[in-house]
């Protein structure tokens, strides 16, 4: 049975409209009239869509746990890794007790429609003083289907005191396909814990993706972040990061790419709450044909907050007449003797720097994909592991030659 | 090797060269000279093929064929080389990287097999050790942070390890201490060749006691004005640009 978004959504209080200024420069009118089915049957996907993707890995196909392609085995002792289907049927009720939390605000539609229908999820806990030496994946296919789907998941990541992860987290298309996916992501670092997150969003052209992370961060957790945004046709993601204990971090880059008529909207929410707590964020958005990029860099820093330490930079590149990008850094401060800085740029690509590679023999259209590279990888320099930066970049690379490609054809 | 022919250029509506004729051969070193304002750089990047630079009048040939026609990076491939008055930074940008795309690019467009990174490494490190630079210079981003000595001598890096036909130097030489301009000539020495043309273009006689001309130009108000052979800088550095105007006054 396929019910339209915006008889769903009603349910829950309705979508936001227009006048929403958190969906400022995000219009769901054409969303809410689509109609969308709940899916029930698992779908198979073939293993190579996910063969570059090493283990440990958990694996969801459609929102739904897929225990062939997840690869679990010899964790970490102090690493559990569960699907949410899994801990929902098991007698513990801690286990799920993230599930409470209660989304109030009238704006907040995705976040009630996932708490009342997500199935399914991802459950990511590591103990205390657990240092987890390999990289976590959490991966999310989206495969073909007869109707469009639309798919709610919820994710756990919790690290116990002084605990350390690294996780990388892939949104990719097995063919394709124009559903809606809806994820929500808790992450809660408790004191003195370490968590690096990389989220590669590369969706198929028809995708529709609404992710919101939600991090709380203890006092000295640090937290460093990536977020590329490669694919889907509309994706809209809202990060919110709490530095609820003193000296907690969030260290956080992310790449806004909008090719096409993809449409992509990011919306940061940084909170200063205790002391000395720091933020340093960096932005880089890139628009082409008729792509459309949206950011929100709001940060507040509250009463009390004193001490605390804010940068943010969202720096832009129009590469086309055609194509638009907004940019809005916001910063709002109610402590004393902080430290706060924001700039925000949208500009072309340098030709004084274009015309020096093609004058050395770089052919233009490589030249482009290089300077356009170079400005995206920026927001890499947010991560000191190398390995780690290196295969991001290379996703970057390979995304960013077609869009450079996709400059010199027209726009239908 | 290169022959100009009645070249005018507007730039930004403004005519700047208005009628120049030049003729340089293989093996043959060329200076441009001139007062500010007379279109010398002008020269380097219409050479060069970069935008906003409209030829109304007049043609280059380089090689027998038409300069103009191509796009920079033919042009570059097909052997022109211009070392910038002011080399750009690019962030991000490898040097390494840089100058292995530019090197393989030239040699896929001349058919030639492209270098895998063992074999390019060697080559750079022979460059390196020629011109005296160090290793160091690799691992940054191109021109990023480097002082204006060090941006010059990695102009000349380049030129070492692309080999062009015709090397174009615009204003090399200013901005540059004693000793970062004798390395700079030291480099332009080294390149010499029966088979490699240079073309250096500066405001001072100073360049040319370290790299010896076959020809010296004079440029003045778009239009070469005179040409001599090296003794013609000697006496612009005594007499000053206003001499070469006094004689040309009618």
């Amino acid at each position: 049975m396929s019910v339209s978004l915006a008889a769903l959504a009603e349910t829950v209080g309705g979508l936001p409209g227009p006048r929403s200024e958190r969906w400022k420069y995000t219009s769901l009118r054409a969303l809410s009239a689509r109609n969308f089915a709940t899916s029930d049957d698992a779908v198979v996907v073939a293993p190579s869509v996910i063969a570059a993707i090493p283990a440990p890995r958990i694996v969801f196909v459609n929102g739904r746990f897929d225990a062939t392609l997840s690869q679990l085995d010899g964790l970490t002792s102090g690493l559990s890794v569960q699907p949410l289907s899994q801990a929902l049927a098991g007698d513990d009720a801690r286990a799920v007790n993230f599930l409470d939390r209660r989304f109030e605000l009238a704006d907040e539609t995705f976040s009630r429609l996932n708490a009342a229908l997500a199935k399914d999820g991802a459950v990511v806990r590591v103990a205390a003083d657990t240092q987890a030496e390999t990289v976590l994946h959490l991966v999310f296919v989206s495969a073909t289907s007869d109707t469009d789907l639309a798919i709610h998941a919820r994710h756990l990541i919790e690290l116990r005191e002084n605990a350390s992860l690294t996780v990388i987290e892939h949104h990719v298309a097995a063919g394709a396909h124009r559903h809606l996916t809806n994820h929500l992501v808790h992450v809660h670092l408790k004191p003195g814990s370490r968590l690096v997150h990389a989220r590669v969003q590369d969706e198929d052209s028809g995708a529709t993706l609404i992710a919101r992370t939600d991090a709380v961060l203890a006092s000295n957790a640090e937290h460093h972040r990536v977020d590329l945004e490669l694919g889907a046709g509309l994706s809209r993601h809202e990060l919110n990061v709490a530095l609820q204990g003193e000296q907690a971090r969030v260290i956080a880059g992310g790449a806004l790419l909008a090719t096409g008529r993809q449409h992509v909207d990011t919306r940061l929410g940084i909170e200063h709450i205790a002391r000395n707590t720091s933020c340093d964020l960096h932005w880089r958005g890139l628009a082409s044909g008729r792509g459309r990029v949206a950011f929100h860099g709001g940060i507040t820093i509250r009463a009390g907050a004193d001490g605390s330490d804010a940068s943010l930079s969202s720096k832009n590149l129009l590469l086309s007449d055609g194509a638009e990008i907004d940019t809005q850094p916001v910063l709002e401060i109610h402590a004393d003797e902080v430290k706060a800085a924001h700039g925000a740029t949208v500009g072309r690509l340098n030709d004084t720097a274009l015309f020096y590679l093609r004058s050395r023999g770089i052919p233009e259209a490589q030249a482009r994909a290089l300077l356009t590279l170079a400005f995206c990888k920026e927001v890499l320099s947010v991560l000191d592991d190398s390995k780690l930066v290196e295969s991001l970049a290379t996703m970057l690379e390979a995304r960013l030659s077609q869009l450079v490609v996709s400059q010199l054809e027209p726009v239908p | 090797m290169l022959k100009i022919e009645n070249l005018h250029v507007r730039v930004a509506g403004k005519d700047i060269l208005k009628g120049l004729s030049l003729e340089v051969k293989a093996g043959e070193i060329h200076a441009l000279m001139g007062p500010n304002g007379a279109g010398k750089s002008t020269l380097g990047n219409v050479l060069a093929g970069r935008e906003g630079y409209e030829v109304t009048e007049g043609s280059v040939m380089f090689e027998g064929r038409d300069l103009l026609a191509l796009a920079p990076e033919v042009r570059a491939a097909e052997g022109v080389f211009l070392a910038f008055q002011y080399p750009v930074e690019i962030p991000g940008v490898n040097n390494t990287y840089f100058l292995r795309a530019a090197l393989n690019a030239q040699r896929k467009h001349r058919g030639e097999p492209e270098l895998d990174s063992m074999q390019f490494l060697k080559r750079v490190r022979e460059k390196l050790s020629v011109l005296h630079l160090k290793d160091e210079l690799l691992h940054r981003a191109v021109n990023e942070g480097f002082s204006g000595g060090e941006k010059k001598r990695n102009e000349i890096f380049q030129l070492a390890l692309l080999e062009p036909k015709l090397a174009i130097l615009d204003e090399t030489d200013s901005g540059l201490d004693i000793d970062a301009l004798k390395a700079v000539a030291d480099g332009v020495n080294l390149m010499r060749s029966p088979e490699r043309a240079f073309l250096v273009i500066t405001h001072y006689q100073r360049l040319l006691d370290y790299i010896k001309p076959d020809v010296v130009h004079v440029l003045s108000d778009g239009r070469i004005v005179e040409s001599g052979g090296p003794e013609l800088a000697l006496e612009l550095e005594a007499h000053g640009y206003a001499w070469v105007k006094d004689r040309i006054a009618p």
